[in-house]
């Protein structure tokens, strides 16, 4: 059933208009003379000011593989990250470590880590998934480039953000 | 002694409409967007340049850069035709408009023509051709529609415009837009009357229909510049863009550099007709006629009034922009002839009787 809403029956001065103008003029200079006292919060200047120092703790940025303490590149290369990449963001080719190598009990490191960063989802299974502890999400998200190429992201680069990680899995150390 | 006139009008035409119009024009675009913004508790383009101040410059190195597109089931000749004819106009207005008293013994006026006011409406209402044209050319519904609106709109609205002004003249006696604000900077603003002769009770009554050609005229400038909330010829809801629809690059730079010099011309009429244009309130440093001389400094004085008054106006017109919606086309029309033409006509006939009464 159609419900007819009455029009509001409008006062001689409110038929002239100029009362209403000049209500919503006190609303918009209101706000206008609010900002030019710099009394509104406003949207972050991004790249003056960044978010970095409250990102959380569980914060999912980009991949990066780490060394442990004695510069071993703790990635043995077992593919299961490529594996289980959703979008097939990583390229893994493994090599064999030479026998007179110092960690040539560790057997496999990769040759070529390429992470393609135009296809990573930022979803973190290679980090869940590593049994190295070898890659880590880092909080860096700023991830741009001009060309495709310049957005795969390959071991050098990936061991430049991650850096060195101390602890968490010693069963290659020279004690065991 | 004619070089010497026509070198100094040339210079006029070019400081006036070149280095100040035109730069004003591209301001008012980034103050639009500055206050707009901070209406609404945004920021605002704040990155090129000191406060975003150098945002007019990229914007018109984008237009000059970006292609310039013609569609193909276009009338080439008018739609060429019209950006010009609608940017021309609002430029030559400035012609008539006082920017100063005087400055190396030269009125600052480009063209000291005793029909101001109507020459100001005469080629203002040129513009409405560019947009007829526009939307004509362009082929196609939405640019159309906005034109049709356009057409109607502006030839109801002049008709109030032109009537609104006459109880101005009917009380100066005068049609020198340089002499009517001389007078008002003797004897008190029009809508100001607090010194001179205007401190009486003829200056006060007389005050009461300039009140209202002033809201009747500056509505209608409103509505002649297509701005909120009479903006229905581009109403983006509607009509896409409006009149403008099928143009790019710099031919729609120059519909949307046209519509801001009319808004600057306006704003200037409407200082120089009811603001006192470039006197300072109170009579301070007014000289004693329209010939006398002017000191230096008294004469940049009175530009900068001038040009303060404008930028104050200017900011009006963007809080109003930023505040009213827009009117549906009937209400729009009704306005404009039911009320606005009765009540400009009403105005005529009261200040009439205001001034026999009061000889």
């Amino acid at each position: 059933m159609a419900i007819v809403v009455d029009r509001p029956k409008l006062k001689w001065w409110e038929h002239l208009y100029l009362p209403a103008l000049a209500k919503g003029l006190r609303i918009t200079l209101g706000h206008f003379f609010k900002m030019l006292r710099g009394n509104t919060k406003v949207t972050m200047q991004y790249p003056e000011e960044k978010w970095d120092a409250n990102l959380p703790d569980h914060y999912r940025g980009a991949p990066a593989l780490v060394t442990d303490e004695q510069e071993r590149e703790r990635c043995v290369a077992c593919q299961l990250c490529e594996f289980i990449c959703p979008p097939r963001a990583i390229t893994i080719k493994p090599e064999e470590i030479p026998s007179d190598d110092k960690w040539a009990k560790v057997e496999k490191r990769p040759k070529v880590f390429d992470i393609d960063m135009i296809r990573c989802i930022y979803c973190g299974f290679c980090e869940e998934v590593c049994p190295e502890q070898a890659i880590y999400l880092r909080k860096d998200y700023a991830i741009t480039g001009t060309s495709r190429e310049e957005m795969v992201h390959d071991k050098e680069k990936l061991y430049e953000i991650g850096g060195v990680r101390v602890g968490l899995v010693n069963k290659w150390n020279a004690l065991k | 002694m004619d070089w010497y006139i026509i070198l100094a009008a040339t210079i006029k035409i070019v400081v006036f409409v070149f280095l100040v119009t035109l730069p004003l024009v591209a301001m008012s675009v980034w103050a639009e967007r500055r206050v707009s913004a901070a209406i609404q508790d945004r920021v605002g383009p704040n990155r090129v340049g000191p406060a975003g101040l150098l945002q007019p410059v990229a914007d018109g190195i984008k237009f000059l850069l970006k292609e310039d597109f013609t569609p193909n089931h276009v009338r080439k000749t008018y739609y060429w035709l019209a950006p010009a004819l609608t940017m021309i106009p609002s430029l030559l207005t400035c012609a008539v408009i006082p920017f100063g008293s005087k400055l190396f013994g030269e009125k600052m006026v480009i063209a000291d023509l005793d029909v101001g006011p109507l020459f100001v409406f005469a080629v203002a209402s040129l513009t409405v051709y560019g947009i007829v044209l526009a939307g004509w050319a362009s082929n196609s519904k939405y640019p159309f529609l906005g034109s049709v609106r356009s057409t109607s709109q502006m030839i109801s609205y002049e008709i109030s415009l032109g009537l609104s002004i006459v109880p101005l003249l009917m009380i100066y006696g005068e049609l020198n837009l340089g002499h009517i604000v001389m007078e008002q900077a003797q004897n008190g603003w029009a809508l100001l009357p607090l010194w001179g002769d205007g401190l009486s009770i003829k200056g006060w009554l007389l005050s009461i229909p300039l009140f209202i050609s002033f809201v009747v005229f500056t509505t209608s400038m409103f509505a002649e510049t297509n701005r909120l909330p009479f903006d229905l010829p581009e109403c983006e809801t509607e009509l896409v863009a409006g009149y403008h629809t099928e143009y790019s690059s710099m031919k729609f730079a120059l519909f949307f550099l046209g519509e801001y010099a009319a808004m600057i011309i306006g704003s200037g009429l409407a200082v120089t007709l009811f603001f006192g244009g470039w006197s300072l309130p109170f009579g301070w440093l007014t000289p004693e006629s329209v010939d006398a001389e002017v000191p230096f400094w008294h004469g940049l004085i009175h530009l900068g009034a001038f040009f303060a008054k404008v930028i104050l106006f200017i900011l009006f017109f963007i809080a109003v922009r930023w505040t009213l919606p827009r009117f549906r086309y009937d209400q729009l029309m009704r306005l404009g002839w039911v009320v606005f033409f009765e009540l400009a006509l009403a105005n005529v006939i009261l200040t009439a009787l205001l001034l026999m009464w009061l000889k």
